[in-house]
């Protein structure tokens, strides 16, 4: 099935969006001198990604996803800065293709794969998932992807595998965030082996049918989305299967703030704000936050994974 | 410089002080093109906060620079300045009760208690409005000598201001970091002429 006359479940609301985009565009072309206004983006030459095959899926969420715009600008990815729009700023020229992935540990089949290896084996997905970062804001993203479970399974994992551990690629001259120790570089991250197989964690390659742009973590990123955003490691070049726990790099640099599990829970308050609301990202100056949901509204599918786990201690 | 030329500098200083809120309305009005960005409520305050900060190290700066430069009239703007700083710091945290929390004194009251930099922030807020409150001239006469004690409450304040934006970041301290250093260096210059001070007359002791 290809992606090219098929009605995408976004299409049928993205109207709105379409118009604020051209908004967007009017607004991002009036240039602006003054260090003064924090909050407005100059124009970056920005091209389109290529569009992707892709097929539908059922599980998506029927919420209307957030706009093209608010997708690209807004992210955390410090490796490019660590203001929100930074890494649409500073991103642009990243060059993704060569991408080799080292697969190691506990596995018969390690060695070392080009994205193409990773990905064309598999069908990519049209994916509307709720995004919930840690800071108490949340976004819904058309991603483009497929279980990481299935291409797990292709390395055959041994059974010392117990986790599966993820770094992003370091090379601060590609990186410039990389040049300041905001954090320990490369960006480790890591999942219990039933979390990295579970059918709702994918390994993403775009967004809105589209290849994935540099700045939300080209050209290969994990999306775990009952876990907050830290969690979905960006730009990833290794995966190794482990019998211990791999350390992650909010957990080294805060432990007390970030878990290694860091599923969404409205219980368990972060030390420094409140977990039981998040803001929706494109509702508005003026719209109240939102309840957040117990594993990000995944529960039904995941709660099972922690049965008996202790959440507050296993943040 | 003269009592009527002071007067009139203050015309374009008081103009220069309100263009961090004429950007503000531009933003949320969204003329020219411009925004408030992805995350309105976020950048509003962010946006008062930090200028809440500079104006707050501006006035801190007239003693030290009144000092360095000789110019007595320098302290004639110390007071605009301080309210400005209170002006922002009040939009600062009617945006975060207002917008974000939309008045929800449950919420409010749990951030105060329950989130430290919330809490320092906070308790800076509140010194600040005593200050604002008693800074008329009436009140100034009126409270003799206890005004100028009161007032030193703007040192602890601008340490718990620039401490809750330390502890607001998640990661990069740059940028609060150099709002701690160019407080420590304001902070810094009184307390060293306070020393020379006191070495140099040390028998002047008080009456």
């Amino acid at each position: 099935m290809t992606s090219k006359k098929r009605i995408r479940s976004w299409e049928i609301t993205s109207e709105s969006n379409y118009l604020n985009r051209r908004d967007f565009l009017r607004g991002s072309g009036i240039a602006l001198g003054g260090a003064l206004a924090a909050t407005a983006l100059p124009r970056v030459a920005e091209a389109r990604p290529p569009e992707l095959e892709t097929v539908a899926w059922p599980g998506s969420t029927d919420e209307a996803p957030n706009s093209w715009e608010d997708i690209t600008t807004y992210n955390n990815f410090y490796e490019f800065g660590t203001a929100k729009e930074d890494p649409y700023r500073n991103a642009q020229d990243f060059v993704t293709r060569p991408w080799t992935v080292r697969v190691s540990g506990e596995c018969d089949r390690p060695g070392d794969y080009d994205y193409e290896d990773i990905v064309n084996p598999h069908t990519l997905e049209d994916r509307v998932y709720r995004h919930r970062c840690v800071e108490a804001w949340s976004m819904v993203v058309p991603w483009v992807g497929f279980p990481l479970g299935d291409l797990l399974k292709r390395f055959e994992p041994n059974s010392n595998a117990k986790y599966v551990a993820f770094k992003t690629l370091y090379d601060p001259a590609r990186m410039p965030g990389q040049r300041r120790p905001v954090l320990r570089w490369p960006y480790r991250e890591g999942l219990t082996i039933e979390e990295a197989m579970h059918p709702l964690t994918i390994l993403s390659v775009g967004v809105y049918g589209r290849e994935m742009p540099n700045q939300k973590g080209a050209p290969i990123r994990l999306v775990v989305p009952w876990k907050y955003g830290f969690k979905g490691i960006k730009s990833i070049v290794e995966i190794e299967f482990t019998r211990r726990r791999p350390r992650t790099s909010w957990n080294l640099s805060a432990p007390r703030e970030y878990g290694f599990y860091s599923n969404v829970n409205p219980e368990v308050d972060h030390p420094r704000w409140s977990q039981a609301r998040e803001r929706r990202i494109g509702a508005g100056l003026f719209a109240p936050k939102q309840p957040t949901l117990m594993f990000n509204g995944y529960g039904e599918e995941v709660a099972h994974l922690y049965a008996g786990l202790d959440l507050r201690k296993n943040y | 410089m003269k009592a009527k030329h002071v007067r009139f500098l203050k015309v374009p200083v008081f103009g220069l002080s309100l263009v961090p809120l004429a950007i503000l309305v531009v933003e949320i009005l969204g003329l020219w093109g411009l925004s408030l960005g992805t995350n309105p409520v976020e950048a509003l305050i962010h946006f008062t906060g930090t200028w809440g900060l500079n104006f707050l190290l501006i006035t801190l700066a007239v003693t030290p620079l009144r000092r360095l430069t000789g110019q007595a009239w320098l302290v004639r703007f110390r007071r605009m300045f301080g309210l400005f700083a209170f002006f922002y710091l009040a939009l600062h945290f009617l945006s975060y009760a207002g917008i974000d929390q939309r008045f929800a004194l449950g919420f409010i009251l749990e951030d105060i208690a329950e989130r430290p930099y919330i809490t320092l922030g906070f308790a800076a807020f509140l010194m600040l409005s005593a200050l604002a409150l008693t800074s008329t001239r009436d009140m100034v006469r009126r409270l003799g000598p206890r005004w100028k004690k009161l007032h030193r409450l703007v040192y602890p304040a601008a340490i718990l201001g620039v401490w809750h934006y330390y502890w607001l970041v998640k990661a990069d301290l740059l940028e609060p970091l150099l709002y701690a250093a160019g407080l420590a260096l304001l902070l810094g210059m009184r307390a060293w002429w306070r020393w020379r001070q006191r070495r140099a007359a040390p028998s002047s002791s008080p009456a």
